[in-house]
């Protein structure tokens, strides 16, 4: 690690005028991305400003329909919440497939959705669930937000405060493991929501995507046999030591029915 | 007493301070003054140096010195040694081409250490050593055995043409092919023993120390064997006197093998101390251990197997490419020959056996014994052959396997492959292993598993390994440069209490309870009065460390004949106290006795008396200690089948490892939950190379991929069955506790176990490990297509 001014404000509006401030400054919240990669020595912030003093940034709440989680939520706590469990079942259960205890205990929404991590699990269920982004200048749809590998529609110094999560109809996840570091090889984020039947797909790719023939499939009957002979083009998966593209593409699809199985319960 | 001693699952006495985080490992000291030292290393697999310059770091706020090799070879010091000449075909010495601690001309492979930087800080060190600037020509590595041994392959050394270190073989050349001339059917196997990261919980540290108002150079250091690295060092390296050396290994978090070696980096440590005069510190971080730790196994290996029309083995022929790394590392010849082809025989009659091993240098990190170290390449490859012939023969494995088993009548028994086999119960062992996992009920566990669309598999593994390591002369004659004994000393106090000083290393094996449980059990002293004293060369004699199972055979005994010249002291003593002869006194679980009355002394009394000598023999000497040396008269050969079944997810290629029984035969037991302890270890490993792991370099530049947890996968506890362990004891003959050892076993057998369930389960044996889904996937996928073409 090198070393760096550390910061630890109290409200949003000074947090991004330390942001502003500093020569090479850097949002911190649960550090479960962002410390590896200091401690490896692949980034040298001059600045940190640590999210998770500002209070307005935390909390999860239920009303119309929508789910609505602070950025600074934990893992953990959306796991093992009793409003997400109830109205989105599935969102709770992925929470609790992320990483270890640890991780869960420190890592926030905020911060893995910031990061959007090709292997993450939390932007496939923005996604498919057609989430909203609130952040500190704007909100942004779900559709717009995941913009390419580690990349996002996030500007500078915009802070993430909270994401709202339309109630769905149903909703299903699946994971499959990368056996090595546990992110997702590839997971599918299935929701039959007001708009329509969505299947969202991370870890396959460089950055979560949807899969609009599943989409199509899934709307005419929404069951696992929809999906029957649904190809994805290993051409455009991720390919590396522990899966190939076209493993990664027969993944998606063996995972999808399974999501679709884990809706319908 | 009678539920501490020999055959007592006793608690571990170390486990206290380990569970509450009050162990004292290497990185736990500092010396006063202490400087950190930080490697700048090679990030090419191959390159030759043309210039290295570190102005710019010397200016570095916190730098004390920055060395290169050249600094180094100023002052002659030597290179990293090998400690075992392998002598090849022709009788030449292998090629031990010279392993500098900082490389001067060329880097071998990434991570090779090419300058360091001593500062007052560790920040400052690192901050420093990335300012080193190194120009190289960059040149085109070879990762791999196969391709190092085609014609044309870059060459890692110049004295080692064609990357050759030894063309090696062992057996009877024309017997075996005798054998094969009247077999009735041969089976064929190719295999691939795939390269392992060892992966201690703490990561390799040293401190080196030099005081020049005694000439005294202190080094604390990881090491499962702290007296051979103190010889290494003074021998071989810096030609200093030993009585000069001391070297200390703490508390140290698992070694699994890697840390039996001798390291560049420990030696630059003592090497800059004594330059500087100041203690310099290094720890590795996870990265620098998967770089430079030596790695495991690493073979490529084609097998034959002749038997009769009744599959009776006639003859075993073995061809295997042994993949060395970069240099030689300390006892690296050795892993792939003699703890290799000597195990060949497995638990069977085979009579004729040739194996010829090829050892080749790669731009890879230097590959060395790993938990089981050539026993478990040698296992793997005879049960795999052995279930690949029962499948093709139709015949039962497990009843081929008993048709071909050395019989209990048959110990000692000589293999074709210079092992004497000291006892055993191959059948009985198969026979309860196979009860335990209810091999009779598989047909109908599979036909249930079909189902639920899964494919289920059975594998057995019969393994058999050479431990108690070993008789000196044998292993001279083989080319070690050491013997391999153990010492021991037994220390009594005035007050009773016991300190036990022991040769050998413990480092997660918990000697300091086993040990003690032997002397508790032998001398009656409780087993909170005794003390087991180890890893520090200023106080315990001189010793051979821990590896190859042999810390209980070999240091055991030696502890035991300690025990033995206790109580022919302590006889002279009661005599004198009960007026009696020695010759009349009994002695019997830490009492003295005078034979046909009711006189007695306790150990106790004793040992205040050699202390307090008013009334004591005339012509014996105060004190009650003793000191012994043991040199074993054979290897040990614990054995014992195993047995893996597995489900595979045929949609994603996922095998689950659903029961596991093992039965192993370890002779005697001095601790049955440490043991169950130490085999439950040993399979996750072998499952941990069979499902998970492996090294991997790119073919192209000899980048290490798998450099962290995130790429390199370690078993996790949910990765593993819950096991089910049997014992059974055949007493090791030779030795006086009976005992044969068990740290490797489970090593060792998993991973043939675990591979002969996944090919039942697939229907085919062209699989590699480790079997990832992926791999597994793409054997079914190929199947798939096969079948659909037919
Ligand atoms: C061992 C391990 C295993 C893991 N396994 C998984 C897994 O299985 N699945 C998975 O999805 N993830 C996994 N993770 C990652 C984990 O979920 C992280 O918590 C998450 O990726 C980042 O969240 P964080 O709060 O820790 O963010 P940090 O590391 O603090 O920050 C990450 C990035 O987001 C930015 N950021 C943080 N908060 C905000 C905000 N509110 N607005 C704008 N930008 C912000 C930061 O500036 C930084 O660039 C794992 C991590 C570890 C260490």
């Amino acid at each position: 690690m090198y070393a760096f001014n550390y910061h630890r404000p109290k409200s949003l509006a000074d947090a991004g005028k330390l942001l502003g401030d500093a020569s090479d400054g850097k949002f911190i919240a649960g550090g479960q991305t962002l410390l590896p990669t200091l401690k490896n020595r692949f980034a040298s912030p001059s600045d940190l400003v640590d999210l998770t003093g500002i209070t307005e940034l935390s909390g999860i709440s239920v009303s119309g329909g929508t789910v609505s989680i602070g950025a600074i939520t934990k893992h953990g706590v959306v796991a093992t919440s009793a409003d997400v469990k109830k109205a989105i079942p599935a969102l709770a259960h992925l929470a609790g497939l992320i990483g270890d205890p640890a991780v869960r205990n420190m890592g926030t929404m905020g911060g893995s959705v910031a990061n959007n991590d090709p292997a993450a699990d939390y932007p496939s269920a923005v996604l498919g669930l057609n989430a909203t982004v609130h952040t500190t200048k704007r909100k942004i749809a779900a559709d717009s937000f995941f913009t390419g590998l580690f990349e996002t529609a996030l500007e500078e110094s915009e802070i993430i405060t909270k994401i709202e999560f339309p109630v769905p109809k149903r909703a299903g996840y699946e994971k499959f493991r990368n056996p090595a570091s546990r992110y997702a090889m590839v997971g599918v984020f299935v929701a039959e929501t007001a708009d329509g039947v969505r299947v969202a797909v991370t870890g396959a790719g460089p950055c979560v995507f949807r899969h609009k023939e599943m989409e199509a499939a899934l709307a005419k009957s929404f069951s696992p046999d929809a999906l029957k002979g649904i190809k994805t083009d290993p051409g455009k998966m991720n390919n590396d030591i522990h899966g190939s593209g076209e493993y990664r593409a027969h993944l998606v699809g063996v995972v999808a029915k399974r999501a679709v199985q884990n809706a319908l319960g | 007493m009678t539920n501490q001693g020999i055959g007592q699952s006793v608690r571990r006495k170390e486990d206290f301070r380990f569970i509450t985080g009050q162990g004292h490992y290497t990185d736990d000291i500092n010396r006063p003054g202490q400087l950190y030292a930080y490697f700048h290393r090679s990030p090419h697999a191959f390159a030759k140096i043309k210039s290295i310059n570190t102005d710019a770091a010397r200016k570095m706020p916190g730098v004390v010195a920055v060395y290169t090799g050249k600094d180094v070879a100023v002052d002659k010091v030597g290179g990293l040694i090998c400690g075992w000449t392998v002598k090849d075909k022709k009788g030449e010495p292998h090629k031990a081409p010279r392993h500098d601690i900082i490389a001067i001309d060329h880097v071998r492979h990434v991570g090779d250490q090419v300058a360091v930087v001593i500062a007052r800080s560790l920040g400052e060190a690192r901050d420093a050593a990335e300012a080193i600037e190194v120009d190289y020509d960059v040149l085109t590595p070879v990762v791999d055995v196969v391709t190092a041994l085609q014609p044309g392959a870059p060459e890692v050394h110049a004295d080692a043409p064609g990357n050759l270190c030894y063309d090696w073989d062992f057996g009877d050349k024309a017997a075996t092919e005798a054998a094969f001339a009247k077999a009735a059917h041969v089976t064929k196997i190719d295999l691939v023993n795939n390269r392992l990261s060892p992966n201690p919980m703490e990561p390799r540290s040293a401190i080196g120390e030099y005081e020049p108002g005694t000439d005294q150079t202190t080094v604390y250091t990881t090491s499962q064997n702290p007296h051979v690295i103190r010889l290494i060092l003074c021998a071989f390296v810096f030609g200093l006197p030993e009585h000069k050396v001391r070297v200390i290994a703490p508390d140290v978090g698992g070694g699994f093998g890697s840390k039996i070696f001798n390291y560049a980096e420990e030696t630059v440590c003592v090497w800059a101390a004594r330059k500087l005069k100041k203690p310099v510190k290094w720890t590795s971080d996870r990265t620098e251990a998967f770089l430079t730790d030596a790695h495991g196994r690493d073979h490529v290996t084609h097998a034959e197997l002749a038997m009769d029309k009744d599959g009776k083995f006639l003859g075993f022929r073995v061809e295997t490419k042994a993949n060395m790394g970069a240099y030689l590392s300390t006892f690296a010849s050795a892993v792939p020959t003699y703890l290799y082809a000597l195990l060949l025989a497995g638990q069977y009659t085979t009579p004729a056996i040739y194996a010829e091993v090829k050892a080749v240098f790669t731009n890879t990190t230097p590959v060395d014994a790993y938990r089981g170290a050539g026993r478990p390449e040698a296992t793997y490859v005879v049960e795999r052959i052995v279930e690949a012939a029962a499948r093709e023969l139709k015949i039962d494995p497990a009843e081929l396997r008993r048709r071909n088993f050395v019989p209990d009548d048959a110990f000692p028994y000589q293999t074709p492959v210079a092992c004497v086999y000291d006892s055993g119960q191959y059948a009985k062992a198969l026979d309860e292993a196979l009860k335990m996992s209810d091999y009779a009920g598989f047909k109908q566990r599979k036909a249930e598993a079909a189902k639920k669309g899964k494919l289920r598999g059975i594998g057995l593994c019969a393994y058999i390994e050479a431990c108690g390591i070993a008789p000196s002369a044998v292993v001279g004659s083989l080319g070690a440069g050491v013997g391999l004994w153990e010492s021991a000393q037994i220390r009594f106090n005035a007050t009773g209490s016991v300190f036990v000083h022991t040769g050998s290393h413990s480092h997660g094996q918990g000697h300091e309870t086993t040990f003690a449980q032997i002397v508790s059990d032998r001398l009656g002293v409780p087993l909170e009065s005794i003390e087991v004293v180890h890893g520090d060369t200023a106080l315990v004699p001189m010793g051979m460390g821990t590896y190859g199972s042999r810390s209980l055979a070999v240091g055991g005994s030696a502890i035991m004949r300690a025990a033995d010249k206790i109580i022919d002291k302590g006889k002279k003593i009661a005599a004198h106290l009960m007026e009696a002869s020695v010759d009349d006194v009994a002695y019997d679980k830490g009492v003295f006795s005078v034979k046909g009355t009711d006189k007695q002394v306790p150990m106790a009394q004793i040992a205040f008396t050699a202390y307090v000598p008013h009334n004591y023999p005339a012509d014996l000497e105060p004190g009650l200690e003793a000191s012994a040396f043991y040199d074993p008269a054979n290897f040990t050969f614990p054995a014992g089948v195993h047995v893996a079944e597995v489900e595979i997810d045929s949609d994603t290629g996922v095998t689950r490892v659903v029961n596991w029984v093992a039965v192993d035969d370890f002779g005697k037991v001095v601790n049955p939950m440490i043991v169950e302890g130490q085999v439950h270890g040993g399979i996750a490993q072998g499952v941990g190379q069979a499902l998970l792991e492996g090294v991997v370099y790119d073919p192209k530049s000899g980048q290490l991929l798998t450099a962290s947890f995130n790429d390199y996968c370690m078993p996790r506890a949910d990765d593993l069955p819950s096991y089910k362990v049997g014992m059974i004891e055949t007493p090791c003959p030779h030795n006086p506790l009976g005992v044969k050892g068990c740290g490797e076993a489970g090593a060792i057998a998993a991973p043939a176990a675990l591979m002969n369930a996944i090919t039942d389960a697939l229907g085919t044996e062209k699989i590699n490990m480790p079997a990832t889904p992926q791999n597994v996937w793409r054997v079914i996928q190929s199947q798939n297509l096969a079948a659909a073409a037919e």
